[in-house]
């Protein structure tokens, strides 16, 4: 068929061609050199002294198990929040809502919401977390800015997970004569347990990568601390000592090594979600 | 059902509206906040010297708050990325959306995600060793940490978001369009380009639009291979945007003084540019749905 088409279109199949190849190959390299520059220049500098110690400019020693540690934190304190609110706002809008109007205003507000910058977040959560509500700069003031932050992801994929429960499931524990909150929490909720932790991943991978609204909100000490203690002080997460060291310190060995740690965190994350929603849309298929 | 069943119904419907709410409650916090803390120092320094000033030096003696300079470096910035990522980001989504095969869309869709998820001070750190040094020598300047850098680092970190939500629309166009074309007589390539992308263009336009603000909003990764200082923008001087102008002097402005007013102020601008993207996203998509 080819064969008998003009000159002109088989010029013009041809370029389209072309220029196809080429950005998709410039995306690939891409993708392929962030990786390996990154690991190659990170992964010798990762020791176990460098994860497992603390920094101290008396010894000149330089490690990140604060970061590590001031990191967990934030991501459970803000997931433990996160999903609350979030999977009981997906409840509302697919199980509860009937006014239309409130349904429009909430999904407005929660797309308003992922389209704010970073930094705004971080402008916000300084003035209202951390000297409104008095919090001063602490992980507990990062985590409950990027709860906010983190709100429209996990509500959105809960919603989407909610709403692939068959009706018939919500209609036969009604028949059975189960209230509404009855039937959702014992069969409706976990039918789409897939979906709310393909949400939590989602949201680890942006806590991780997270800096520009942590730091006027949990700063940048590297301090230890327990679980409770580090959440009313100040503390850097991997991201924000990542930026620290680079720009601030200039030591860029470290900054290699936090980057490809962070690196290989988002390779794992992006492999969990991909698998658990791969199984999720087995499961919708069967 | 019993009475005290029925109590727990309504006050369960109660927690979950409320939980409903709380995105609500948080964009009226956000424009609030940014509203209160940003309106003083417009009122002090005037709206029109505020935004078309040409001077930002706010340590020096007699204090000038210009934003002119920085509003123009996103402006470019924004479009220079754009420029660049548009075309690719869009010319892969529909090569992975319509010619790939299964196992090469999987494993592309795979590192468009891990590009998505890379942190941006990874961006800015790589951009800061590999990219800077690189327009250094290559363009002979005195410092290659500048706008041009800026751009580079910005339309790769588009590219993700136009990739995904382009292939979205893409393969959202029905089956009977392209069948139909391709009786005709088109070639598949033709069938593409001339019936598949038409069909798609507000699903791609509402990408562009996403890049838009994805390129705008970034801080960290600008902050590191900008240069981060307030100058009139051009490709090879070193220029501050919209949002590095706050991270950076943010935390050593002392509070409450006219520098931190104006920061915030410059916030507030930055949420409008955000807030007419996201009109503009609306259009989009809705002009999808209508279709």
């Amino acid at each position: 068929m080819i064969g008998q088409i003009s000159k002109k279109r088989k010029m013009y199949i041809c370029f389209m061609n072309i220029i196809m190849i080429v950005s998709v190959g410039v995306t690939c390299a891409l993708v392929l050199f962030l990786i390996s520059y990154v690991l190659i220049k990170g992964i010798p500098n990762i020791t176990w002294n460098f994860i497992a110690t603390k920094p101290s400019y008396l010894t000149g020693n330089i490690g990140i198990l604060p970061d590590i540690l001031n990191t967990i934190t934030i991501i459970i304190t803000t997931l433990f929040f996160a999903l609350h609110l979030g999977v009981g706002a997906a409840i509302y809008l697919n199980e509860y809502a009937q006014n239309k109007k409130i349904v429009a205003m909430i999904e407005y507000a929660s797309e308003t919401l992922s389209g704010i910058p970073s930094i705004i977040y971080g402008l916000v959560g300084m003035l209202f977390f951390c000297q409104f509500l008095n919090m001063k700069t602490s992980l507990l003031a990062g985590a409950m800015t990027l709860v906010i932050m983190n709100l429209p992801t996990i509500m959105r994929t809960a919603q989407e997970s909610l709403k692939t429960v068959p009706q018939s499931y919500r209609e036969g524990a009604f028949g059975l004569g189960a209230g509404k909150w009855r039937v959702i929490h014992t069969v409706v909720l976990p039918e789409c347990i897939d979906g709310i932790v393909t949400g939590c991943m989602l949201s680890i991978g942006r806590i991780l990568g997270e800096s520009a609204a942590l730091l006027f909100t949990a700063g940048f000490a590297h301090t230890l601390h327990g679980f409770f203690t580090g959440l009313t002080s100040s503390g850097a997460t991997l991201t924000v000592a990542l930026y620290v060291y680079a720009k601030e310190q200039g030591e860029f060995e470290v900054a290699f090594a936090i980057a490809a740690i962070l690196m290989i965190l988002t390779l794992i994350i992006n492999l969990l979600a991909n698998w658990i929603s791969y199984r999720l849309k087995r499961r919708i298929a069967e | 059902m019993n009475l005290r069943a029925k109590k727990v119904e309504i006050v369960v419907h109660g927690i979950f509206l409320i939980l409903g709410l709380i995105t609500v409650c948080a964009v009226i916090l956000i424009s609030f906040y940014l509203l209160i803390a940003g309106i003083p120092a417009i009122k002090k320094i005037g709206l029109i010297p505020f935004l078309l000033g040409k001077q930002w030096s706010s340590t020096e003696m007699n204090p000038q708050y210009g934003i002119l300079p920085f509003i123009l470096t996103s402006i470019y910035g924004t479009t220079g990325a754009l420029v660049i990522g548009a075309p690719i980001g869009f010319l892969t989504a529909v090569y992975l959306a319509k010619v790939a095969s299964d196992p090469i869309k999987k494993i592309m869709n795979s590192a468009v995600g891990l590009l998505a998820g890379i942190p941006s001070v990874v961006y800015g750190l790589v951009g800061m060793i590999v990219l800077v040094p690189t327009i250094r020598v290559g363009f002979h300047q005195s410092d290659g940490a500048n706008l041009l850098a800026a751009i580079i680092v910005l339309s790769v970190m588009v590219l993700p978001s136009i990739i995904k939500v382009s292939i979205n629309a893409l393969e959202a166009v029905p089956k009977e369009y392209e069948e139909g074309s391709l009786a005709l007589g088109a070639t598949p390539m033709e069938t593409y380009f001339k019936v598949s992308i038409p069909c798609a263009k507000s699903g791609i336009a509402a990408s562009i639009v996403l890049g838009v603000g994805r390129a705008i909003g970034e801080a960290m990764a600008v902050i590191m291979v900008s240069g981060n200082v307030p100058n009139m923008p051009s490709l090879f001087t070193s220029v501050r945007f919209l949002t590095t102008a706050v991270s950076s002097e943010m935390s050593y402005a002392t509070a409450g003084s006219l520098h931190q007013q104006a920061l915030f102020s410059i916030a507030l601008v930055l949420f409008f540019f955000i807030l007419f993207i996201n009109a503009l996203l609306n259009i989009c998509l809705k002009q999808k749905k209508a279709r």
